[in-house]
């Protein structure tokens, strides 16, 4: 049952990727001049022309175009998968020359899972529901997949326009090999041990962070900006989590209408005439409420979920920078330490270099 | 967003017109109805003179309006004579019905088998019989107009701990010249109520009449507020009944024949009422209650009469099927209202993020903005809450009061089976009595015979009786149904037209708080 289902999603998405996902970014991308500093530069222009959904994995197709001369041509494109985005986002924080600059945040994994279990619900349940009402509920967890989709692809391609604006990072060797490298480039997703690790870093990362927020920064810019970050995520979060939770519970009301106009049409068959038409009539009017519920619902989920949710990511990202420095500086004064030390010692230790480090990210 | 506001005010001119053209047009097809079935069935009439004047008995008796003049259809003088000495006798057989069908359950279950004694008899109804009926449809009509406001307020929490219990003030408006006063106040708990509707369930449902259902108790609702914990919702629970309580007054006082009744204007203008027992949901009145109705579940059960009446097996199967679709609807509605409650919840928890981000805000007119977003987003929340209050008052509890009176109307149709039954235990009873009789005759017994003579005549009487009350029964029950059917269009519509205005109400308010915030929004510089 389940299969049947997947395999149907998997073809509208084939057929409508290319025409409707165009669509959406062209929506998306009028707010993001608006609210991205994009530069109009021309030189650079990346854009996903197609994506493909196989499986659990999505495919996007990277168009380039670009007058830069350090490419081979100027109009080529690559397909590459959601493993590829993130190891090219890892490289540049890794990237010691990169640690003074706000790394645009990863694209958040695709996530059809929600969608998918529902339709899944949706099936174990058709028996109990009227044929209309299948149909319209099925079609409202489509759209729902697709707007999903949409916004993956979409998401995805603004980690790389925010790439090619920036002027020191667009630069890039690995990012270079990203956009022209034809074939795949051989990232493996993250094994156990690694996923085991990167866990650990995580966990390790929050805790410093934990202890260099209480450390004093010397530097009262540096201060401010942290708390103000540190608080401000905290309450963007909050927002973006009662946002989602509030479109969603819209959404529960849109569906219920479904419910409620296929009653009430029912109901009208075994009515008289007059009032059977009457009942019809309300049945419709039920089906508009809930069409204008269901726009809510999406308009909420696109313009200000997502609005929040993306300055979310941000204000992490800005916060990732703030915490290296902070690393940089509680290591840079532990050098110091050493080397007074060692001086009082009389013995000579290589720990200034760091200094050089510090100097880059502040 | 305007042209979305466009649709509903040109589908109201269509309500409108329908709702003029209503009150003429809808009985019409109900008797046209009527007459088709009599039409059908009418090849099997043993008509008689006698059975056309009880039926004329009939149709004056179960107009229960006194002051209105029933004898408008009626002219012989002495009929109408008789048709005033007649109510007593509903009281006093109303008893017997009720035993009988109890022996007769234990005794002997296979009665489909048994000859069947049929419906027909009822179905003489000639042209003459269904002029009448208009008649009376019309005089329905007439006297459901009626001046009766019944106001339930004031919910007062008596007593502490577990023996609390809440007290509504009862206030009744009125020009029925009936009434002591045009205004009374009595106290009612809630119990008082459930008592009332038992009283006039018994009384009433055995002639086939359609008894509004009183509200279900409820034990969790009423321990929570009586261990007074949370408070917001034991308030919203007292409130619900209240207007359920108010709703059931009304529904009782809209029938011209429980308006009229003495424990219903007992219940309404007596200060102190007898205190109202087995009512409690564990008593052993309650008790009984679950048992007896067990005993209904098996009868239906048990007894599958075949229908031979056209009009009732329709409308058997007409109720089953509103009733199936009415707990849909009804299941659709309350999920709505419980979705529009999270919404409600989520919309005032989104507001305080907000207004939290703004305090956060550097930027001073974003900070702003999003200040007054936060209100903007509380306001809606009202809106919202207004909504789930019309989702619920106007159409969920619409619904469920129609659950509870098709289940009545169901009851009903119940009890005209149980007199059935009763009708074809006696005419067995009279067949055996004959055979007996014969057989006392061929053995020439004088003295067994006279006892024979006795019995048969006895029985005679019975099977007439169980006849007539058949009969009577029916024909109210046919009018009922109309009037539950008048009724239920009625109120639906009154319902959906007043959440859609409000639905409409509800949007352009959402639709104001939003384009108010509009200036403020592009202020953010």
């Amino acid at each position: 049952m389940t299969d049947y289902y997947n395999v149907s999603i998997r073809k509208k998405d084939k057929q409508n990727s290319t025409s409707d996902s165009n669509m959406l970014e062209e929506d998306k991308k009028e707010e993001r001049t608006t609210s991205v500093d994009l530069s109009t530069d021309s030189s650079l222009v990346i854009d996903i022309s197609d994506a493909l959904s196989e499986k659990d994995k999505v495919k996007f197709t990277v168009h380039t175009k670009t007058t830069l001369p350090d490419f081979k041509s100027s109009d080529f494109s690559v397909v590459r998968g959601h493993e590829e985005f993130v190891w090219l986002h890892d490289r540049y924080e890794e990237n010691e020359e990169y640690a003074g600059i706000i790394i645009p945040p990863a694209p958040p994994r695709p996530d059809f899972d929600a969608s998918r279990e529902k339709l899944q619900r949706l099936g174990d349940g058709e028996g109990t529901m009227t044929k209309e009402e299948f149909s319209k509920m099925k079609a409202e967890l489509e759209a729902e997949y697709l707007a999903t989709f949409k916004k993956t692809v979409a998401m995805h391609e603004v980690f790389l326009c925010r790439l090619a604006a920036h002027p020191k990072l667009r630069k890039d060797e690995n990012f270079k090999v990203f956009l022209e490298y034809k074939q795949e480039l051989s990232v493996r997703g993250k094994n156990k041990k690694e996923k085991l690790g990167g866990f650990l870093k995580g966990f390790a990362k929050g805790v410093d962070e934990v202890l260099l927020s209480s450390q004093k920064d010397a530097d009262d810019f540096f201060e401010g900006e942290k708390k103000f970050l540190v608080e401000y995520h905290s309450k963007l979060r909050e927002a973006t989590k009662q946002s989602d939770r509030m479109t969603r519970s819209h959404k529960g009301v849109a569906d219920c209408y479904i419910k409620i106009s296929t009653c009430i049409t029912a109901l009208a068959t075994s009515e008289a005439t007059d009032f059977e038409k009457f009942f019809n009539k309300v049945s419709d009017i039920f089906e508009k409420v809930r069409k204008l519920e269901g726009r809510v619902a999406s308009d909420e989920d696109l313009k200000l979920s997502d609005l929040l949710r993306y300055y979310m990511r941000d204000t992490d990202a800005a916060k990732a920078l703030l915490y290296r420095r902070a690393k940089c500086l509680s290591e840079f004064d532990n050098a110091n330490k050493a080397l007074d030390k060692a001086r009082a010692k009389n013995k000579d230790i290589p720990g200034v270099s760091d200094g050089d480090y510090y100097e880059v990210v502040s | 967003m305007a042209e979305k506001r466009e649709p509903p005010p040109d589908l109201f001119d269509a309500e409108e017109n329908l709702s003029e053209d209503e009150p003429l047009e809808e009985p019409k097809p109900a008797e046209e109805k009527d007459a088709d079935d009599v039409q059908e069935t009418v090849e099997v009439s043993l008509d008689n003179d006698e059975s056309a004047a009880d039926e004329d008995n009939e149709a004056t008796k179960s107009e229960p309006t006194v002051s209105e003049p029933a004898s408008s259809d009626d002219p012989d003088p002495i009929e109408s004579k008789e048709a005033e000495k007649e109510p007593e006798k509903p009281s006093e057989s109303s008893d017997t019905p009720e035993e009988k069908v109890e022996e007769d359950k234990s005794e002997d279950k296979p009665k489909a088998a048994k000859p069947k004694v049929s419906f027909e008899i009822e179905e003489k109804e000639d042209e003459e019989e269904q002029q009448d009926e208009q008649l009376d449809e019309e005089e329905l009509e007439e006297t459901d107009e009626f001046d009766l406001e019944i106001k339930v307020s004031n919910p007062e929490k008596v007593g502490d701990g577990m023996g609390a219990y809440m007290q509504y003030k009862v206030t009744t408006t009125t020009s029925l010249a009936s009434f002591k006063k045009p205004e009374t106040s009595v106290s009612r708990r809630f119990s008082d109520f459930l008592g009332l509707h038992e009283r006039l369930n018994a009384k009433f449902l055995l002639q086939g009449k359609v008894v509004p259902p009183a509200p279900e108790k409820s034990v969790l609702g009423m321990t929570k507020v009586k261990l007074g914990k949370e408070e917001s919702t034991s308030a919203d629970f007292v409130e619900r009944r209240r207007a359920s309580l108010e709703r059931y007054l009304n529904r009782t006082a809209a029938h011209p024949a429980l308006r009229e009744d003495s424990e219903f204007r007992q219940f309404l203008e007596t200060e102190n009422l007898p205190r109202a027992t087995g009512t409690a949901a564990f008593s052993g009145g309650g008790f009984k209650r679950l048992v007896k109705n067990v005993g209904d579940t098996m009868f239906n059960l048990t007894s599958k009469i075949e229908e031979s009446d056209q009009w009732f097996e329709d409308k058997h199967i007409k109720i089953d099927a509103l009733e199936t679709q009415l707990k849909k609807l009804h299941q659709a509605l309350e999920s709505l209202v419980n979705n529009r409650k999270e919404l409600s919840t989520s919309t005032t928890v989104f507001s305080n993020a907000i207004a939290v981000l703004s305090s956060a805000e550097e930027h001073s007119s974003l900070s702003r903005a999003l200040s007054n977003l936060a209100e903007v987003e509380e306001k809606v929340d009202k809106v919202i809450q207004n909504q789930m209050e019309t989702d619920f008052y106007v159409l969920a509890e619409l619904l469920k009061d129609y659950l509870g009176l098709v289940h009545s109307v169901k009851l009903c149709f119940n009890q005209r089976l149980r007199v059935f039954t009763n009708l074809q235990n006696a005419q067995q009873n009279l067949t055996k009595k004959r055979e007996a009789l014969v057989k006392a005759e061929l053995a020439s017994k004088s003295d067994r015979m006279k006892q024979c003579k006795d019995e048969v005549n006895e029985c005679e009487r019975k099977v007439e009786k169980c006849q007539e009350e058949f009969k009577e029964m029916s024909k109210t029950i046919r009018k009922e149904f109309a009037r539950f059917e008048r009724n239920r269009t009625k109120d639906f519509r009154a319902a959906i037209i007043k959440y859609l205005e409000a639905l409409m109400e509800n949007q352009q308010q959402v639709l104001k708080h939003w384009e108010g915030y509009l200036p403020e929004a592009k202020e953010i510089a």
